[in-house]
């Protein structure tokens, strides 16, 4: 079964651009990202488009359609009715580089900022024992594609340019949370305070855990349940606990 | 594209968010399709309509507030003077006889900030009243935002002493509860259709508070290595099991606790009179 | 004088892959500064994909398991094609590859003494894949990401710059490798997103581009797969060794058609999932090869009993390597016994509580569900053969990887010889971290030496790789490289697909003559930015090449072995296990004629002490007559009797 859609897709650069109206063929079983290629391949062969598995796991067919942030390569036509138009857009808490490619440079900006698993002293490789049940946090965090569909919906960078700076974005949260529930990161014997930073250097505090990260999300992680808030408890933890901070004004701390 | 980023471009004064500088230029706020403010109302019209019915009854509920062997979970404990006698309940005047107005107020503090200050609560209002986002990829009104990071807003992060509180009041409605296993009269043994409905509220009230983020995180989340505390671990699972479900609990029991007051209030004021079972 | 971004650096690495990633990381802890160079973002490289996870004889789920039997089993599973010493250091060091990376903050499944937990998979002899779920590729490209990001943030408590030592350039496309005189100097490409031309100058240089996959029309990989390494190493004088075999994947997706190739990982199988033809019949029974015969189950009985008792069962025929189940397949469709979008049906829903496959599978259990609407807890998948990796690559020297133009090293996917005729599952991940490091390391080391007479980059090069590369925006006549490729796609399925014929392979190279004529021709509308018109225009000369030594290869191997099966020759020769044919680019082609010349060469011999870990009974099916241990030498013969064998398989002896 085959039929007719129009898809209307952004192209432009950095400069300007227009949504641009395209009538297509459209098969059984296709996904967005297949249309958009017989567009490319029949009508507009410069149509620039980021893909790459087509199979939803390498996370850079990122893109909003009908206005809400997907994988296009994820994204059914069968989930979308057949007689409305579809709308296309590149992520729009990013620059465009051109059509439906943007610049994620922030994200990996953001990726360097957070400190690294610290292996812990005199355990030789080979010999790291970790139990089941204390990896599968972690585990779940490390399913994450890098997308970037949670940093391109939170309203904390989409709708404020200016929070960029101090704001990882949920992805690099999570990543912070991943690192601070790894059972065997050495972070704190060398000084290092994974929670408080989460909140003074990474910008966890700008997180209203509205869940828009949790809801785009293609790999189904909890990022708001599992990581931020758990995150901010740990926060809470160092940073709003009277007896640790009693302890830390008279010189004590707690292991 | 190198990974090295250039810096954002000042930002530019004729337009943000979604309009600034560099990003696609599309003039709409957002292009969802979809009825994204249908959730929005739909929560802002559920907290109003309890908002008003517990202001209500909470400022001129007090003479409707106990029907024996029942009391009303809007005021339990009862802590000043001008309160109802209930017979074996928590009517204890801590504070005293100058207390003029409705007891309810003292109370109600604790429950009301666990709710103002619980996870999910949060996301409902910053959505619903606050529009901050009104849904997910809709551009937000504001143009400036610093979330939790200042105050008031960074007092958000005492929720968890607002927990350790709830857990004796739950423990009271517990009790109160069981009280209404007596007859009008206080004798033991017997049970109306306002015992089940205590019950019901108590239940909820208790699953909702044990589904608390800040509860996971006390129970077990705050430990790294799980296989070293099984006790806990086990706890931390049912936890995120009903955490899990937090919102609709949220929801259940908020209104479980309104409908649990109309109950005593119907009763008191005469309108019905409780089914007894035995 | 074309202008170009110019950079400097002692190592650059083309790929971003997992052997890409390890070499580069080697090659910056020997302290050179290192380039990255990938064709997609930093971390989407195509080892995102693999699923089911690491070989290495670690010994932890069964601790008869070492490398010897690991060795074993590659070879098997290569027929005996695979570069001895490749194998060997593979089956050493893979378990400490896989170590080191926890070190780094790899967090793989566990067993319950803590320790990294192994699973089964086709032609293992133990369980010996280290694995996260079925996102095995993902943990391991994730883990490399960030430990580059690591040395990153070192280098910026050092320097004060991230970018000191180790750079990454995302969506950078390499064409051409430059050279001075004999020896590299580094390499020529443009930049995808603004289509600017860059240099970078490197007295080494490591190609680790992955497979070939996209000039097959059904197939699991990406549209990176277009054999750029390959071409590239062509280019600058390198041989390719062992082209003909190229790896069908069993099970792909069959349905619907826009997802046709996508893979259905073999630890569906390793699982339990059982393949079933259109009458429900576990056809898999009839398809063990004599040479496999006493390893695996006559019976569904004793095949089910295995996954739990692997001692004193034999493995079910599902697990047979993966060539003879994508060939078994294949006649069962053939023979009319396939289901209704030809395929056969994959079953786990019977085999299995959902909640396991749920867990156990959760990758493939949402991939179903999203793409085919299908739900695997409740009903069979349908699969078939799918184009999955390519055996051959560039010949390399196995201790160093360096290919014999100096300055040129290769590892992972685009190197050759390691897998022979067949890879096993899982030995991918492990050959990317093993000579991934040896070639980062044996580059740095190249690079030391080459510190004192550098290499220069002469502009005419650069002025004639520019010139090649723009030459899409005004070829008259503008083909549709889109069209091109389609066609390049439809020949290689049809005609050297899983089961070859030579009629048809003549038919492919002279349509492979024909489109390479017509690719010249090849034309983009658009400018530089960012046209994937124009990249496409590119890759097809790469495509081109590459597809032309498969044929050439494949028609030239008169016999069948593992990912190489001619319908006119259906039997293994012991003959042509000594042969290797090389290709390299002929001097000047011939309008017309072949761009590739094919050579054989010896594939060397075995060292005796390897030898020594097969039965001769064993050996005999694969070697010649004097190529026998003792067949000089008058030594009584070692562990002849199938006695000794099966103990030694029993690893007893090790
Ligand atoms: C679906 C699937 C599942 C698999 N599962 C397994 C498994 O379970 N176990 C296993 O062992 N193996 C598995 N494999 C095989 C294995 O994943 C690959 O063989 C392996 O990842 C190849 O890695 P690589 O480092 O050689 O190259 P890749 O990871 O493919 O990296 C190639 C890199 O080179 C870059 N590149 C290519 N051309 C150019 C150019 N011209 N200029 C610049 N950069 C370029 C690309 O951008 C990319 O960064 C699987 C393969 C597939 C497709
Ligand atoms: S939950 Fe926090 S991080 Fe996630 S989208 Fe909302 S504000 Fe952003
Ligand atoms: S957390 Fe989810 S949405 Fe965010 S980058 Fe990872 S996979 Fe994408
Ligand atoms: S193309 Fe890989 S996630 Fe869509
Ligand atoms: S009560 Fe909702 S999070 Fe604590």
């Amino acid at each position: 079964m085959s039929y007719e859609a129009t898809f209307r897709v952004w192209r432009g650069d950095a400069e300007g651009g227009e949504l641009t109206d395209f009538q297509v063929e459209v098969n059984d079983g296709e996904v967005v990202l297949d249309v958009v290629h017989r567009i490319q391949a029949t009508q507009a062969p410069d149509l620039a488009v980021r893909w790459n598995c087509k199979a939803g796991k390498c996370g850079s067919c990122s893109a909003e359609i009908n206005g809400r942030p997907r994988l296009m390569c994820m994204t059914r036509m069968s989930t979308l009715p057949p007689d409305e138009t579809v709308t296309i857009t590149p992520m729009r808490t990013f620059p465009v580089l051109r059509d439906l490619v943007t610049d994620v440079g922030f994200n990996y900006q953001k990726a360097r900022e957070i400190p690294s698993f610290i292996p812990p002293q005199g355990v030789k490789p080979g010999e790291y024992r970790m139990q089941q049940e204390d990896v599968n946090r972690s585990q779940e965090f490390r399913k994450c594609i890098e997308c970037f569909l949670c940093q391109n919906t939170c309203h904390v960078v989409r709708d404020h340019e200016e929070n960029k700076p101090a704001f990882a974005g949920p992805r690099f949260l999570m990543r912070v949370a991943e690192l601070d529930m790894h059972p065997l990161d050495a972070a704190a014997d060398s000084g290092l305070d994974r929670k408080a930073t989460a909140q003074e250097e990474h910008g966890l505090g700008y997180c209203n855990i509205t869940k828009c990260c949790t809801e785009v999300c293609p790999e189904g992680i909890k990022i708001t349940d599992n990581a931020l808030i758990p995150l901010k408890e740990r926060a809470v933890d160092r940073k709003y606990d009277p007896l640790v901070w009693l302890g830390s004004k008279i010189g004590l701390r707690r292991g | 594209m190198t990974t090295e980023t250039r810096p954002p471009e000042a930002a530019d004064s004729t337009g943000r968010g979604v309009h600034s500088p560099g990003r696609a230029a599309i003039a709409q706020r957002h292009l969802r399709l979809d009825r994204w403010w249908l959730p929005q109302v739909m929560t802002a019209a559920g907290l109003l309509l309890f908002i008003g019915y517990s202001t209500w009854r909470a400022f001129f509920g007090l003479h409707t507030s106990y029907a024996a062997p029942y009391v009303s979970p809007f005021y339990s404990p009862c802590l000043a003077a001008n309160c109802p006698k209930m017979d074996g309940g928590a009517d204890w005047a801590l504070f005293g006889g100058w207390w003029s107005l409705s007891p309810a107020l003292i109370v109600l503090i604790f429950p009301l900030g666990f709710r103002l200050t619980c996870y999910y609560y949060r996301k409902a209002y910053y959505r619903s009243f606050w529009s901050s986002p009104p849904a997910c990829a809709v551009a937000e009104p504001h143009a400036k935002y610093s979330g939790e990071t200042r105050f008031p807003l960074i007092l958000q992060n005492i929720h968890r002493y607002f927990f350790y509180v709830a857990i004796p009041v739950a423990g009271i409605l517990t009790w109160d509860a069981i009280l209404g296993f007596r007859d009008p009269q206080g004798h033991w043994g017997h049970m109306g259709l306002g015992t089940l409905v205590l019950l019901v509220n108590v239940s909820l009230i208790w699953a909702y508070t044990a589904s608390c983020h800040s509860c996971r995180h006390i129970v077990g989340g705050r430990l790294r290595h799980f296989s070293k505390h099984p006790v806990r671990y086990r706890m931390w699972t049912w936890v995120s099991k009903l955490n899990a479900r937090h919102m609709q609990l949220a929801w259940a029991s908020l209104f479980s606790v309104g409908l649990a007051d109309l109950y005593v209030y119907l009763l008191a004021s005469g309108a019905f009179s409780d089914p007894r079972f035995f | 004088m074309t202008e170009v971004e110019r950079h400097g650096f002692d190592v650059v690495v083309v790929g971003a892959g997992g052997a890409g990633l390890r070499a580069a990381i080697e090659a910056r802890e020997h302290g050179k500064r290192t380039a990255i160079i990938c064709k997609s973002l930093f971390g989407k490289a195509h080892t995102v994909m693999a699923e089911g996870g690491i070989a290495a004889s670690m010994g932890n789920v069964n601790d008869q398991d070492n490398w010897q039997v690991h060795f074993r089993d590659t070879m098997r599973g290569g027929k005996f094609l695979n570069h001895w010493r490749m194998a060997e250091l593979h089956a050493k060091e893979a378990p400490e590859r896989v170590w080191e990376l926890e070190t780094w903050g790899a967090l793989f499944d566990r067993t319950k003494d803590g320790k990294i937990s192994q699973r089964n998979f086709g032609g293992h002899e133990y369980p010996r894949l280290a694995h996260v779920g079925d996102r095995t590729g993902l943990e391991l490209i994730r883990t490399l990401q960030q430990k580059v990001v690591s040395l990153q943030q070192e280098d910026f408590r050092e320097h004060g710059d991230y970018e000191a030592r180790i750079k990454v350039f995302q969506e950078y496309t390499v064409t051409r490798v430059l050279k001075d005189g004999d020896r590299v100097s580094g390499v020529f490409g443009y930049q995808r997103e603004s289509g600017r031309f860059f240099v970078i100058e490197a007295p080494a240089v490591v190609l680790a581009t992955g497979g070939i996959g996209k000039s097959f029309k059904v197939t699991s990989n990406s549209w990176e797969y277009t054999g750029d390494g390959h071409a590239l190493a062509l280019l600058a004088g390198a041989s390719l060794i062992n082209m003909e075999f190229v790896q069908f994947h069993p099970t792909g997706m069959v349905w619907p058609p826009s997802v046709k190739g996508i893979l259905v990982t073999e630890s569906v199988r390793g699982d339990g999932g059982v393949l079933r033809n259109s009458d429900g019949k576990r056809f898999m029974f009839e398809y063990i090869p004599d040479v496999f015969r006493e390893k695996y189950a006559e019976t569904e009985e004793e095949g089910d009993r295995w996954y739990q008792d692997q001692a004193n069962n034999r493995r079910p025929p599902e697990l047979l390597p993966r060539d003879e189940v994508a060939r078994a397949i294949n006649s069962e469709v053939k023979a009319g016994r396939g289901t209704p979008h030809g395929g056969v049906f994959l079953d786990v829903s019977t085999r299995l509580p959902a909640e396991e496959i749920r867990r156990r599978l959760p990758s493939m259990h949402h991939q179903f569900k999203e793409l085919a609407d299908v739900d695997i807890t409740a009903e069979p998948m349908e699969v078939g053969p799918t184009c999955h990796y390519v055996m051959g690559g560039v010949e390399v020297d196995p201790d160093t990887a360096s290919s014999c133009v100096p300055g040129l090293f290769a590892a992972g996917e685009v190197a050759g010889g390691m897998h022979g005729s067949n890879r096993l599952g899982g030995n991918s991940l492990s050959d990317l971290l093993v000579f991934g490091r040896r070639a980062g390391l044996h580059a740095a080391q190249y690079a030391e030496a080459a510190q004192e007479d550098r290499p220069l980059v002469e502009q005419e090069q650069i002025d004639a790789a520019a010139e090649e590369a723009l030459a899409p925006f005004s070829a008259e006549g503008g083909e549709n490289p889109y069209g091109l490729h389609q066609e390049l796609q439809q020949s290689m399925n049809d005609l050297v697909g899983i089961i070859r014929r030579e009629g048809e392979m003549e038919e492919a190279l002279q349509r492979l003559a024909v489109l390479r004529e017509r690719a010249v021709n090849a034309g983009v509308e658009g400018h530089r930015q960012f046209n994937p018109g124009w990249h496409l225009a590119l890759d097809l000369r790469n495509m081109l090449l590459v597809s032309e030594c498969v044929a050439r290869a494949a028609l030239e191997r008169e016999e069948s072995r593992g990912g190489h099966t001619r319908e006119d020759h259906p039997t293994m020769a012991a003959e042509w296990r000594r042969v290797l044919l090389a290709c390299s680019l002929a001097d000047k082609p011939v309008p017309g004629e072949g761009a590739i010349v094919l050579q054989r060469k010896a594939n060397p011999a075995i060292r005796e002490d390897l030898l020594g870990l097969f039965g001769v009974d064993e050996l005999k099916k694969y070697l010649t007559e004097d190529e026998l241990p003792g067949a000089e030498a008058d030594l009584p013969p070692q562990r002849a009797d199938t006695d000794a064998e099966k103990k030694s398989e029993n690893g007893a002896e090790h």
